[in-house]
C-alpha cells in the first residue's frame, strides 16, 4: 500500500475518532429517550449545533495538519533515507544521508553514516591490499619480462594450444630475420602474442617434444626435450622445451604450457662446415700433390745419372706440383681464414661501447683522464671486451708508471674488414724492446693480476698490436687492430624507441585463452583486432587512386601492442599528386624501389590473419583492399569495425567524427597524425576506450556493434 | 755496383734456395739466421735491402724491422717482409711498422725477384 493511501486512511481514522464516539453515545442516548425529552433536546441542540460543529471541524483539522506533519516527517522521511541508503549501497559509496528530520530520525542517519563510514574504511583496507598484491605480481611479471628481455637467447613461452603468451626481443629479431622475402615488409609478423607458434615451428615436432616430456615426467626423470629443425627459409634452429606446470598440480594433467628457448646454428653448423672443408682441402688435397712430388724426388736421388730429358720432365713434376699446392693452400687460406680463426668465443661489440667502458675504468682505476677524437660510432667488432678493456687499462697504467702523460685519447677507425683501435698519448718515443716486454709480460693494473698477457689477448682476437709514432704531432699511439663483425641483428635502436614504457612482450592472462578464433558473439574485449590505416595516392580509389603507405597494430586481451606493428611503404607505381605528399608527407624518393602492393598484400594480409580488422572510416580503406582482390587473389573477408560508426553509435548527438574529433573528446593525445602507423595506432587507443561505452548501451560482442554500425547514419557513405 | 741484400731467415731450407737465385741475379748476399745477428750484420754489410722472416727465435721480424726503422742511420734501407702466415691483420702490422713489401710464403720464386727488383728501382 502506498504511503499516500495510508495517509488518506489515517485522517478517515482521525476524523472517525473525532465524532464516532460522540454519535454512538447521541444515538444511545437518543434511543433511551422519551418523546418530549427528544423534542426539547432538538431545540436545545438546533440553537447550539453550529458551534459544535465548527469546534470539531477545527478540532479535526488541526488532527490533520498534525498527522501530515507526523507523516512527512517520520514515514516520508525514512522512506528518503531508505533512498539514500540504497544510493550508497549501490552507485555512489561517498554519498551521505543528510541529518534532518525529528531527533529519532536524525540519530537513526547519524548511526546509518557511522555505519557507512566504517564500510568504507573496511573497503578501503581491502581495495588497497588488493591493490598492493596485484602491484607485487604485476611487478614480479615486469621483472620476468625485463629479465627475458636482456637474455641473449631467444626464449618463447606457449600455452598447450601453441599460443604465444610471452616471447623476448631476441627471439622477435631472431624469427623477424627468418621470414622470407622482402624482411622489412613482414614486420616480425610471425611472432605476436596470441599468434600460434605453429606457423614458425612445425606442430607435429612441437607434439612429439611434449609426449616425450610426459614420458619423462612420468618416469620421474628431468622434463626437456630437444629438437632441430628447419625452418620454411632453410635455416636450422635447435629448439629445446621445458614444460610449465600449472601451479598446484602435480603429473601430466598439470602441464599448462611450455617454455622454448630457440638457437639459430644456421650459421654455426655453416662456420663447422666450412672449417671441415679447409681441413679436407688441406690434407686430402696436399696428399696427391705431395705423393707426387716424393716419387719424383726419389727417382731423382736414386738415379742421378738418368737422362737429361727424363731428368727435365721429373724436375718439372715436382715445380708443377709445388706450384699447385701453393695455388691451392692460397685458395684455403683466403677462403676459410674466418673459419681458421681461433675459437675463443668472441661477442659482436659495439666499438665505441667498449672504449667507453675502458675510459670509465682507466678514469677509476688510474685517475687518468682520456678522451676520445675520430670515433666510428657504427662499427662493430668481435671481441672478448673484459680482456680488451682490461688490456687497454693495462697499457695506460704502464704508460702513466713510464711517461706520466696527463691524458690518454681514444680513436676509432677501420679499413676493410679491421678495425684500429688507437690509444694516443702525448711524449717522447718508446723503445721497442720496451714495448715487447710490456707485451710478452703478465698483466697487472693496481694489484689485480691476470694469467694473460697483451699478446695473448690480441691472440685471442686473432688481431695485432703495435706501436706507432706520429712525429709532426708529438705524440704516439698504440694500435690495436681487431676484425670487424657484422651484426647479425640490426635495427635495434630503431626497436628500443618503440618499447619505452611497458614492456609488451608478454601476457600471461593468455594461459586460459585457447579459441582465438573470430566468433562473433564473443565479448568485444576477447577478441583479436588489427587496427590499420592506410594512405593513398588520392581519394578514388576507382578512379586509379592506389594505396602508398599500410600502417597496422594488433589489439590483444584488450591491450594495444606497440611493438606488433606493420609499418611498410608501397610503391604505387603511378606518380604521386603534388597536392597530396603534404597531407600524408610520403615523396617520389620514398615510394620508388620500395616493394609493391603485389608483395606487400599477402604479408598485411597475413599479419591480419584471424583477427576482426578495425580502421577509422573502413569503408574507404577496404574499397582499396576489395579492389586488389582480383589481381593477389587475397580476400580480407574478416569483420571490419569502423570507429567513426562506433562513435556515432556511442554519441549519437556529436556533430563530427572525425579521429581528430574523437581523440579531442576521449582526452586522447597522439604525436603525429597522417602516418598509417600513428593513425592505427590512434584508431586503436579509440577503439580501446569506445569498447566501455559501447558496453554502458548494451553492446558487448562484435555482432552487435557491427549490427549498431549499420544502423547509423555514417553507414550509408558508400566509396 | 751492385745491390747488396742481406737475407734473414732461420730455415736453411729456403734460405738456400733464395741465395742461390739472388747470386744468380747478380746480388751481393749476406746471411743471417735469426734477429741479433742480422741487426749485427746490417751494420757490417750496410745491405741495400733486407729480406726479413717474421718469425724467428730471438727476435721476430717486427722487432728488427721496428729497430731498424728507429735508427737514422738506415733510413734508405728497403725491408721486404717474408711469412708463412698469411694473416691481413699481420700483413697490416709490418707494413705500419715500416717494412716497404710484405710477401706471404709460400711464392714463387719469380714473383719474388720482381719485387725486390722493383723495390731496388732496377728492371
Amino acid at each position: 500500500m502506498k504511503a499516500k493511501q495510508r495517509f488518506l486512511i489515517a485522517v478517515a481514522v482521525l476524523g472517525l475518532l473525532m465524532t464516532g464516539p460522540f454519535i454512538i453515545s447521541s444515538l444511545l442516548v437518543w434511543l433511551d429517550m422519551k418523546a418530549d425529552e427528544r423534542d426539547m433536546l432538538i431545540r436545545l441542540l438546533t440553537s447550539r449545533l453550529p458551534t459544535g460543529t465548527v469546534m470539531t471541524l477545527f478540532g479535526f483539522a488541526i488532527g490533520v495538519v498534525v498527522l501530515h506533519k507526523l507523516f512527512k516527517q517520520y514515514i516520508e522521511g525514512l522512506l528518503r533515507m531508505a533512498e539514500t541508503l540504497r544510493l550508497m549501497l549501490n552507485a555512489n559509496r561517498d554519498f551521505r544521508v543528510s541529518l534532518d528530520g525529528p531527533p529519532e530520525v536524525r540519530q537513526l542517519a547519524a548511526a546509518a553514516n557511522d555505519l557507512a563510514a566504517q564500510r568504507d574504511a573496511l573497503m578501503d583496507d581491502v581495495e588497497s591490499q588488493i591493490a598492493r598484491a596485484k602491484a607485487s605480481v604485476e611487478e614480479e611479471k615486469n621483472r620476468l619480462a625485463a629479465l627475458m628481455s636482456e637474455l641473449a637467447q631467444a626464449v618463447v613461452v606457449c600455452n598447450l594450444d601453441g599460443r604465444i603468451l610471452l616471447y623476448n626481443n631476441r627471439a622477435r629479431l631472431q624469427f623477424k630475420a627468418l621470414t622470407q622475402g622482402p624482411t622489412s615488409v613482414s614486420g616480425g609478423a610471425l611472432i605476436g602474442l596470441g599468434r600460434s607458434i605453429h606457423s614458425i615451428l612445425e606442430k607435429s615436432q612441437i607434439e612429439h617434444a611434449l609426449e616425450v616430456i610426459r614420458q619423462r615426467l612420468a618416469a620421474g626423470k628431468a622434463a626437456l626435450a630437444n629438437f632441430v629443425t628447419t625452418t620454411r627459409g632453410g635455416q636450422l634452429l635447435r629448439v629445446q622445451m621445458v614444460p610449465v606446470r600449472a601451479s598446484g598440480g602435480e603429473g601430466e594433467a598439470a602441464l599448462s604450457g611450455y617454455v622454448l628457448t630457440v638457437d639459430n646454428i644456421t650459421h654455426s653448423i655453416e662456420q663447422e662446415g666450412r672449417r671441415d672443408q679447409a681441413l679436407l682441402a688441406l690434407t686430402e688435397g696436399s696428399r696427391a700433390a705431395l705423393g707426387n712430388i716424393r716419387a719424383a724426388v726419389g727417382n731423382l736421388i736414386d738415379y742421378p745419372d738418368m737422362e737429361t730429358e727424363l731428368r727435365e720432365r721429373f724436375v718439372k713434376v715436382v715445380a708443377d706440383e709445388a706450384d699447385k699446392m701453393s695455388q691451392s693452400l692460397d685458395r684455403t687460406m683466403a677462403g676459410f681464414s674466418d673459419s681458421l680463426k681461433t675459437r675463443w668465443p668472441l661477442e659482436d661489440v659495439l666499438a665505441i661501447d667498449l672504449i667507453a667502458a675502458a675510459q670509465r675504468r682507466i678514469g677509476d682505476k688510474l685517475d687518468l683522464p682520456s678522451k676520445t677524437e675520430e670515433q666510428d660510432d657504427a662499427l662493430w667488432i668481435k671481441a672478448d671486451s673484459f680482456s680488451l678493456v682490461l688490456a687497454l687499462t693495462y697499457l695506460a697504467s704502464k704508460l702513466q708508471d713510464h711517461y706520466a702523460p696527463r691524458e690518454l685519447r681514444f680513436r676509432l677507425t677501420s679499413a676493410g674488414k679491421l678495425a684500429y683501435l688507437d690509444l694516443i698519448w702525448a711524449g717522447p718515443a718508446m723503445s721497442s724492446e720496451t714495448f715487447y716486454t710490456w707485451e710478452m709480460d703478465a698483466m697487472n693494473v693496481g694489484g689485480e693480476n691476470s694469467p694473460l698477457s697483451l699478446r695473448d689477448v690480441i691472440d685471442r682476437h686473432g688481431g695485432e698490436i703495435w706501436y706507432q709514432r706520429e712525429k709532426a704531432a708529438h705524440r704516439a699511439f698504440f694500435r690495436f687492430v681487431l676484425p670487424v663483425a657484422t651484426p647479425e641483428i640490426g635495427a635495434e635502436a630503431e626497436d628500443r624507441s618503440r618499447s619505452a614504457g611497458r614492456p609488451e612482450y608478454y601476457d600471461f592472462d593468455l594461459f586460459n585463452f585457447a579459441d582465438k578464433s573470430i566468433d562473433l558473439d564473443r565479448k568485444l574485449a576477447e577478441l583479436t583486432y588489427t587496427v590499420f590505416d592506410t594512405e593513398t595516392t588520392g581519394l578514388e580509389p576507382s578512379k586509379g587512386d592506389e594505396i602508398i603507405q599500410i600502417g597496422a597494430a594488433r589489439i590483444v586481451n584488450n591491450r594495444l601492442l606497440h611493438q606488433e606493428i606493420f609499418d611498410q611503404i608501397v610503391d604505387p607505381e603511378i606518380p604521386l599528386k603534388p597536392e597530396s605528399i603534404p597531407i600524408h608527407g610520403i615523396t617520389e624518393d620514398m615510394v620508388r624501389g620500395k616493394p609493391n602492393i603485389d608483395v606487400v598484400l599477402p604479408a598485411f594480409h597475413e599479419f591480419c590473419e584471424d583477427t576482426v580488422l578495425i580502421a577509422h572510416n573502413a569503408a574507404f580503406d577496404m574499397r582499396f583492399l576489395q579492389l586488389k582482390e582480383e589481381r593477389t587473389g587475397l580476400q580480407f573477408a574478416q569483420p571490419v569495425l569502423d570507429t567513426l560508426l562506433l562513435s556515432a553509435v556511442v554519441h549519437p548527438n556529436q556533430e563530427s567524427h572525425k579521429l581528430e574529433a574523437i581523440l579531442e573528446r576521449l582526452g586522447l593525445q597522439i604525436e603525429t597524425r597522417h602516418n598509417a602507423l600513428e593513425d592505427a595506432l590512434a584508431t586503436g587507443e579509440v577503439f580501446l576506450k569506445l569498447v566501455p561505452l559501447l558496453e554502458e548501451k548494451g553492446i558487448t560482442t562484435v555482432r552487435q556493434a557491427l549490427e549498431a554500425s549499420e544502423k547509423t547514419y555514417f553507414a550509408r557513405i558508400k566509396y | 755496383m751492385a745491390h747488396k741484400i742481406l737475407i734473414v731467415d732461420d730455415e736453411p731450407n729456403i734460405v738456400i734456395s733464395l741465395e742461390f737465385l739472388l747470386k744468380k741475379e747478380g746480388f751481393e748476399i749476406a746471411l743471417a739466421g735469426d734477429g741479433d745477428e742480422a741487426l749485427a750484420q746490417v751494420a757490417a754489410f750496410n745491405p741495400d735491402l733486407v729480406l726479413l722472416d717474421v718469425m724467428m727465435p730471438k727476435k721476430s721480424g717486427y722487432e728488427v724491422c721496428e729497430i731498424l726503422r728507429a735508427d737514422p742511420q738506415h733510413g734508405g734501407l728497403l725491408i721486404l717482409m717474408l711469412t708463412a702466415k698469411g694473416r691481413d691483420t699481420e700483413v697490416a702490422k709490418g707494413l705500419a711498422i715500416g717494412a716497404d713489401a710484405y710477401m706471404t710464403k709460400p711464392f714463387s720464386t719469380k714473383e719474388l725477384i720482381a719485387k725486390v727488383k722493383h723495390l731496388l728501382g732496377v728492371v
